[in-house]
């Protein structure tokens, strides 16, 4: 650190190290914290209370089931893209990881709101489903759809980079060997991309049970039915039960201090197998 | 291998000869045409029903025309301070070591692992005038939550990230020979920064802040609980569409989606000629 021990460097090093570090505080600390001390400000018994509660349970679960069925399809899709992405050339392939990416250019609220202008009561496809008595919107398909729509990206953008890394060299050795396609998968590529996709699942699964804005649009707002955590927080904040919002919020704000410790040891160990987040949108 | 086969079929060398191409394909295409493009396609299609004249009629709409200028105007100045905040935070995480750095570094990512929800609870809480933070400024008579100032603050949150981990590996990698061949020379710390180092930064910084613009443009659940939400003043363009929604004034609710598609869409496309040309500049 040569650099370091320039003169003059002492006072405007510290001074920028404060200024950062009273940032990060005001900005990410407090509010993390504020999330805690408002959800214990009743007591550990009031905070028990308000996780105890039918709906809070309720809304629990359905934030379990929508994220249980959304995360597997984005995973088998990310598994399905990036294998034809990264071990194949063919024409369109830069437009398809294009495509890919849309939806984290789209507003989350615009993402639920496609789906309520196809399914919703004047929607394009309300004459078919009303014919077959189907209910999407508002109800948990809807809540399903909306949280794959955000979520689509998470998984295939983490393994497209890193099969296409990777190159085809152990795959053509294994079918060499006379290794059927299936044996390929699960002996040769799912150990090389385990990191890269458990890493692309966290994330995926950390923006599901979280996502607020494209599920409060399709969700018809019906407390034990239809609301699931988000959209619980907001129903008991518009309520003033501080205390109710904010032990369901601090939760989701465990899930996202949790996501963001293995997120950390994973950059750590496995440096070379994950992407950034922050990969700018290709057009 | 990879050599052998493809002189045995040099004819056509890029056929792979691994299997799965055309399920997998399949897979892609159909589940992106079914959740992505369809729906999409129906948000142009509900947009397009009330043709030019209902188009222009409901974007010259006062109150979709102050929320555009709200959101537009907001996510600017949030974009600016994290770009000037983001460069800061960036350059300690990477030139100075001191105790704390790593979990600063990890806590940066904090905005796209919390739930908009609650960070948007978590804001209003803190930035009232009853807060944490609120309560000091509110001792000077400025009242931050529930103003336009609480959007500010919010897309300040959401978008810092975005600068700080666009700029982070490109300070990383930069060379320290053109830094200490500027100190021989007699420049001064604020002449090699301005002059050497920010110059390679400000395609990292300019890139970030885009993001940081086009996360914000559409940024709903952490914005809609400081805003206050009063329309004409610190309504953002999502809640309109969710109020549009709400009243089944689908037409006009597309329309504003669409408006808002088009505006971030122009963002990532200049941000991506912004790169090319500077990359062509620079002779790289």
């Amino acid at each position: 650190m040569a650099r370091d021990r320039r003169p003059g460097l002492g006072f405007g090093r510290w001074a920028l190290i404060a200024f950062a570090g009273a940032f990060l505080a005001l900005f990410l600390v407090a509010p993390l914290a504020i999330v805690f001390e408002a959800a214990l400000a009743k007591g550990v018994v009031a905070y028990g209370d308000a996780l105890a509660a039918p709906d809070a349970v309720a809304a629990i679960e359905l934030t379990l089931l929508v994220a249980a069925i959304a995360v597997p399809l984005n995973t088998v899709f990310g598994l399905a893209a990036s294998w034809c992405i990264a071990k194949f050339e063919f024409t369109g392939k830069s437009v398809l990881t294009t495509l890919i990416d849309l939806p984290f250019a789209v507003s989350p609220v615009i993402s639920g709101m496609v789906y309520v202008l196809l399914f919703g009561a004047q929607g394009l496809l309300a004459p078919v489903l009303a014919a077959h008595g189907l209910k999407i919107v508002f109800a948990v398909p809807g809540l399903v759809l909306a949280t794959v729509f955000v979520t689509f990206p998470f998984v295939a953008r983490q393994l497209i980079p890193l099969m296409q890394g990777q190159g085809t060299g152990e795959e053509e050795a294994a079918l060499v060997l006379g290794a059927s396609f299936w044996q390929i998968v699960r002996r040769v590529t799912l150990p090389n991309i385990r990191w890269g996709l458990l890493y692309g699942v966290l994330l995926c699964n950390a923006r599901a049970m979280g996502e607020f804005g494209a599920v409060s649009v399709v969700s018809g707002r019906i407390r034990g039915l239809t609301d699931t955590m988000p959209l619980y927080i907001e129903a008991l904040y518009n309520e003033y039960d501080m205390v109710g919002a904010f032990a369901v919020a601090s939760l989701l704000a465990l899930l996202a201090v949790a996501t963001l410790v293995v997120k950390s040891l994973f950059e750590l160990r496995y440096r070379e197998d994950v992407a950034p987040l922050t990969q700018p949108a290709r057009v | 291998m990879q050599i052998a086969l493809a002189q045995h079929d040099g004819r056509a060398a890029r056929r792979s000869v691994i299997p799965g191409f055309g399920a997998t394909l399949g897979i892609a295409l159909l589940y992106l045409t079914l959740i992505v493009l369809i729906p999409l396609a129906a948000l142009v299609l509900a947009a397009a029903g009330p043709g030019i004249a209902g188009v222009l009629a409901t974007l010259a709409d006062p109150r979709v025309a102050a929320a555009f200028r709200v959101s537009f105007g907001i996510a600017f100045a949030a974009a600016l301070i994290n770009g000037a905040v983001g460069l800061v935070v960036a350059w300690v995480l990477v030139r100075y070591r001191f105790p704390g750095r790593r979990l600063l570094d990890g806590l940066v990512d904090l905005p796209f692992a919390l739930p908009t929800a609650v960070a948007g609870i978590a804001l209003a809480a803190l930035y009232a005038d009853t807060g944490w933070v609120g309560g000091f400024f509110a001792r000077f008579g400025i009242d931050i939550a529930f103003t336009p100032r609480g959007i500010l603050v919010a897309l300040v949150f959401i978008g810092l990230p975005f600068v700080v981990r666009t700029v982070q590996p490109i300070l990383a990698d930069l060379e320290h020979e053109a830094e200490e061949a500027a100190l021989t020379l007699g420049a001064t710390r604020l002449q090699i920064f301005f002059r050497v180092v920010l110059p390679a930064l400000l395609p990292g910084v300019l890139t970030g802040m885009s993001l940081a613009f086009a996360r914000g443009l559409g940024e709903y659940g952490s914005v809609i609980f400081v805003a206050g939400n009063m329309p004409g003043l610190s309504e953002i363009v999502p809640l309109l569409i969710v109020i549009k929604l709400d009243q089944f004034d689908y037409a006009g609710a597309a329309i504003i989606g669409v408006a808002m598609l088009v505006a971030s869409f122009a963002i990532l496309l200049a941000l991506n000629l912004g790169q090319f040309l500077m990359r062509r500049r620079h002779g790289a």
